[in-house]
């Protein structure tokens, strides 16, 4: 009686063949997805790498002390891209979620040119805005210099937060609010204890996604920092073609916050949430 | 009571604006303000280094450019084809990744680790697998398959940018593919199962049935995807050809140009970016209203 009943002739083999063919095609994909990663880490520990080595003949950690070590700058550079991407999003937070529950909550005259201005900086590149961005900016004293760069970053975080939040906003019932309102809490206390923890998981991912669009960011630092401000993604690009031991040690660096995110977050992001739409953008 | 409400429509109103006001008045001055001030530069428009009168003569000299024109050829070549084949790889791994099987979460982890890692970090990996003496060369050289790094077909700085190619590929697929996979995975398999007990095969079920359910998702992700490849800078900076260069690369060798004369050339360059991209908002805006809902 326990025994299972045998499989019908014909469909057992072709069961196992689509599985098989299903992991190869699993493995191939995951393999492409890693693949430019290998050489990187690879790089970053070795001593003597020559062509035709498929390995290096020596491995050392010169790369990570170089890392480590003040004359390269990395552990500036970490922090100042830290520092930066941290006032960018507090910036988005504060200006998008706001933003992000009128759009979220409210038909208004206009809204539609509204979502236009937003989703506009999304799509257009940030290159065709940043030379015109520049030129304001060598006028008011804000080339060269953090406060400068933080600002140019709000071009694409902060209304990829707006379209968060009012994703966030659009999924939330505003009738809570009204009836804690009825019940006699003020408007403080309603928003303290009714809406802030109904879209809070919708913040912070906002906000760590916001952090890392900000992170990753090249020709707007690159332009706006006109060479004064050094982040991390100019250092790399910088050590790309001539130190690959270096660029190797500080792609791991520069790839680490994401993962951590990614890790965070997996639970809330799935690819109907808005938190996608913008990352495109890293 | 009529006045009641009508003054509660009126406070509603206002509290819109002020919610709206802060994020509205930065992109308007940030965005809108670069803009028209690329717009103006490109008129000639430039009174810092005495340029004073307005003509189009910026826009005049890049049309008739042949590197211009050619740049911009090699621009769209890249942003559609790296588009294209994202876009069907995208698709074929959101299906192999759709059915319950063993490690689901731990695959569709590794499959969205890429969405966060940065374009650059991706573009050096590419230069490293693919350069003449790179990984991928190594391992042909261990196999016999070449002898010399001269052997390796050319994949980085080459004419048909097939290493930012591959780097956008690579990149865009788990953007696309999670999209995909999150539409499929709600839809579930019951429409597909209904046209196959129906008497549809595998393709006519997939062609009939599934593909239709996952284009809108498919289209939008590839107009953000077609917008970012078309005017991406440093991974073309970094793998492409200095000529003819990527439209963004082009520009930005124009606006730092020691010869200030090429600076309203650059603008006129980061207009027609601009343009290409406000169609591009147009066709998402019409196309698909999964981002901002009403």
């Amino acid at each position: 009686m326990t025994t299972a009943p045998a499989p019908l002739p014909g469909i057992a083999p072709r069961t196992i063949g689509r599985t098989t063919i299903r992991w190869v095609g699993i493995m191939g994909l995951l393999a492409f997805l890693v693949a430019p990663m290998v050489p990187l880490f690879i790089w970053s520990i070795s001593f003597r790498w020559f062509y035709p080595d498929i390995l290096p003949s020596e491995y050392s950690m010169r790369a990570w002390e170089q890392v480590i070590s003040p004359t390269n700058n990395v552990i500036g550079a970490t922090g100042q891209t830290t520092l930066i991407a941290l006032l960018c999003t507090v910036l988005s937070v504060l200006f998008g979620v706001p933003a992000g529950r009128a759009l979220g909550l409210h038909n208004f005259k206009g809204k539609r040119i509204v979502e236009v201005l937003i989703l506009a900086p999304i799509i257009v590149p940030g290159l065709a805005v940043v030379l015109g961005i520049d030129t304001m900016f060598i006028r008011y004293g804000l080339s060269g210099n953090i406060l400068g760069v933080t600002l140019v970053h709000l071009v694409p975080t902060l209304p990829y937060m707006t379209l968060v939040m009012s994703g966030v906003y659009a999924n939330y019932d505003v009738d809570y609010e009204l009836q804690a309102r009825s019940l006699g809490a003020g408007r403080w206390a309603t928003q303290r204890y009714v809406t802030l923890p109904a879209v809070f998981p919708g913040v912070v991912v906002g906000a760590l996604f916001t952090f890392l669009i900000s992170w990753s960011q090249y020709v707007l630092t690159l332009l706006i920092g006109d060479g004064q401000v050094e982040t991390l993604p100019i250092l790399l690009f910088n050590f790309a073609r001539s130190e690959p031991a270096i660029a190797g040690a500080l792609s791991v660096v520069f790839i680490l916050p994401g993962i951590l995110v990614l890790l965070l977050s997996s639970k809330y992001l799935s690819g109907d949430s808005a938190a996608v739409g913008g990352i495109g953008n890293i | 009571m009529n006045r009641f409400r009508l003054s509660e429509r009126g406070a509603e109103r206002l509290s819109i604006s002020v919610l709206l006001a802060p994020a509205v008045a930065v992109i308007v001055l940030l965005f809108l303000g670069g803009l028209a001030s690329g717009f103006l530069r490109s008129l000639n428009y430039f009174p810092l280094i005495g340029l004073n009168d307005f003509n189009f003569d910026a826009y005049f000299t890049i049309f008739t450019d042949n590197g211009f024109l050619q740049s911009l050829v090699l621009t769209f070549h890249i942003a559609f084809t790296s588009t294209l084949i994202a876009s069907i790889l995208a698709v074929a791994s959101a299906l192999l990744l759709r059915p319950a099987f063993r490690g689901k979460r731990i695959v569709h982890f590794f499959f969205s680790l890429n969405l966060t890692i940065p374009h650059l970090v991706g573009a050096i990996g590419v230069l490293y697998l693919f350069q003449n003496s790179g990984l991928v060369s190594r391992i042909m050289t261990g196999l016999d398959i070449i002898q010399r790094p001269a052997d390796f077909p050319a994949m980085v700085f080459d004419p048909w940018a097939i290493g930012i190619i591959i780097q956008y590929v690579w990149k865009e697929i788990p953007f696309i593919g999670v999209i995909v996979l999150a539409i499929l995975l709600s839809v579930g398999e019951d429409y597909e199962s209904v046209a196959r007990s129906l008497g549809a095969n595998r393709w006519q079920a997939f062609r009939q049935v599934t593909l239709p359910l996952i284009m809108p998702g498919v289209v939008s992700a590839s107009v953000i995807v077609f917008a970012f490849t078309f005017g991406a800078f440093e991974i073309p900076y970094l793998l492409g050809r200095t000529f003819p260069a990527a439209l963004p690369v082009l520009a930005y060798q124009s606006y730092t140009d020691v010869d200030l004369a090429a600076r309203p050339q650059a603008m006129a360059m980061a207009m027609v970016i601009a343009f290409i991209s406000t169609l591009l908002i147009m066709a998402y805006m019409k196309l698909s209203r999964v981002y901002i809902r009403e």
